[in-house]
């Protein structure tokens, strides 16, 4: 469990993290989402015990980080931003070197070892200076570095950032796996990554929390959500007929594509069976027909947009 | 203390997984070479001593150990291990101390890789080598002071030119404290009192008397007290600038 509390943190007279409280418990994998200078990695840095708040309470298990910061560094497994790491060892040395510092010896500092090369799949680098490995491999062995020890928190900021598609799977996959007992808190721009593998997301802006919900209650502020779009062969006077349909609200057709419209329904109006209904009647020929789950970058934008003109006004 | 061990570790291996070890080695042992036998004039003294070896220690490692201080934290921070390496479950303490035992250990190696003047010394004359022993331990403790210091300077900076710059600009004074160019600042206002303690600081005139075969405690204390302090510092600008 990790407890969260009024957490302040300024830089001179910038204030980058402006009272956050919240709160995760054990399975919780929480996605830390916000504009670039949100204050999401200075966040992540004091959970961390890396900087000290300017006030607040931070507490890991128990463990004041403040107070206590060895024992709360234990539970921490922790990549920093850029996934920095010792350039002149090979990944051999250096999770050797992360394995003694964590108190592994012997049997089981090999069988450690062995067990995070084979699930980033390190196999073949491991006896390549850091220095000369790709972007890719680097961050993998930063997170092979973070979980080498099985902590009991994760934390991982911008974890899949400069992998490729098949390694962003891989990475995402792992995740999920460790997360079932586990306190996972990842920081990420790609929107996508929340819904694929966060059970919550935060969103901050200007170092406050704007909102704190499950990536489908937060798609259900979409004002796509509930949405059904469909396409379909051209037939006259279709989007006037659309829009007429009872709980529909507005009419958009594709850019890409003139035959694809997505129907916005009133709010708190379910529209799918109306226009289901409305498609039998009239008996048009349906290529696609769905119901759209929201945007959570349409929602994304709207939120931090706001906070934006706030701070303007 | 098990932890600054793992890291003094890391660290030492670190020196020798790049050409850094080996240029500073050899080039410290082509100067000190230089140094001896032309500018000290080792056999035209006709003295079996190794003064001539060790009255240019101070200068040479004016230049030679910022160079291996001057990477200590400024490669940390500049390459965001610095925040790796504070977040592993380790204290700031260890840290501190394991990396510069690392560096000190260093120097010690360069230091003992000299012998070969030894064994000359000893071929062509009847030395009294426990002096020759109180001027090795005396140069490495004023090693150790010069790591100190560039430790603390290192820390405060993410660019390694810098870190090397002041730390010559810090030793210098310290080498030169005894010297009018210092004393010249203080004389017109300072009291006596301070004014000899200003001198009383000068790493030339600790380091003559142990090189001398004099091993006062006092001097030996010096420059303890001196690393410990230097560490300290260390401690509290990386703790004060952890964030930038």
């Amino acid at each position: 469990m990790i407890k969260i509390d009024n957490l302040k943190k300024s830089f001179g007279y910038f204030l980058a993290v402006d009272g956050i409280t919240f709160n995760v418990g054990a399975g919780e994998v929480l996605g830390f989402l916000g504009p670039n200078g949100a204050g999401k990695s200075t966040t992540m840095k004091m959970i961390s015990g890396f900087i000290k708040p300017t006030s607040g309470a931070i507490t890991i298990c128990g463990h004041d980080v403040l107070k206590n910061p060895v024992a709360a560094k234990e539970l921490i497994g922790y990549l920093p931003e850029g996934a920095p790491a010792y350039a002149d060892m090979t990944p051999l040395q250096y999770l050797r070197f992360i394995a003694e510092i964590r108190g592994f010896k012997g049997a089981e500092q090999q069988q450690r070892i062995d067990a995070v090369i084979e699930q980033l799949e390190l196999q073949s680098v491991i006896h390549r200076p850091i220095d000369n490995l790709s972007k890719g491999f680097k961050r993998r062995v930063g997170i092979a570095q973070a979980i080498l020890h099985d902590p009991q928190v994760l934390i991982l900021d911008e974890p899949t950032d400069g992998l490729d598609p098949n390694q962003k799977h891989q990475v995402r996959e792992l995740i999920r796996s460790l997360s079932r007992d586990k306190i996972v808190i990842i920081s990420t721009h790609i929107l996508e990554e929340v819904t694929a593998v966060c059970t919550r997301a935060i969103i901050i802006a200007g170092g406050r929390v704007l909102a704190d919900a499950t990536p489908s209650e937060l798609e259900a502020r979409s004002r796509y959500h509930g949405a059904v779009t469909l396409q379909l062969h051209d037939t006259p006077e279709l989007e006037k007929q659309l829009a007429a349909i009872t709980g529909v609200a507005s009419v958009e057709v594709s850019r890409d594509n003139s035959s694809r419209y997505t129907l916005l329904p009133e709010a708190g109006t379910d529209i799918f069976n109306a226009v289901s209904d409305t498609v039998h009647q009239h008996g048009w020929q349906v290529d696609e027909l769905f119901v759209e789950r929201g945007h959570l970058d349409d929602v994304f934008r709207s939120l931090t947009n706001q906070h934006n003109m706030a701070e303007v006004a | 203390m098990q932890k600054a061990g793992i890291i003094f570790k890391r660290e030492l291996g670190g020196y020798f997984a790049t050409p850094l070890a080996y240029v500073f080695i050899v080039i410290f042992l082509m100067l000190t070479a230089v140094f001896t036998f032309y500018l000290g004039g080792f056999y035209e003294r006709r003295q079996a001593d190794l003064m001539p070896f060790f009255q240019f220690h101070p200068w040479l490692y004016l230049f030679l150990i910022p160079a291996i201080s001057m990477r200590l934290w400024a490669e940390e921070r500049k390459s965001g291990t610095l925040e790796l390496l504070l977040t592993l479950p380790v204290s700031l303490k260890d840290a501190v101390i394991g990396k510069f035992m690392a560096a000190w250990v260093f120097a010690g190696i360069a230091l003992l890789l000299t012998f070969p003047i030894w064994l000359t010394v000893n071929y062509l004359g009847d030395p009294d080598n426990g002096v020759i022993l109180a001027g090795y331990l005396g140069s490495w403790l004023m090693a150790g002071t010069f790591l100190a210091i560039g430790s603390c300077m290192s820390a405060a900076t993410s660019n390694q030119v810098i870190a090397f710059i002041f730390t010559v600009v810090v030793c210098f004074l310290f080498v030169v404290a005894g010297f009018p160019l210092v004393l010249d600042a203080f004389r017109d206002w300072a009291p006596l009192g301070l004014l000899d303690a200003v001198a009383g600081l000068s790493f030339l005139a600790h380091f003559e008397s142990i090189s001398k075969g004099v091993l006062d405690l006092r001097d030996v204390m010096y420059f303890i007290i001196m690393i410990a302090a230097w560490l300290l510092a260390t401690a509290v600008v990386i703790d004060m600038k952890k964030a930038d």
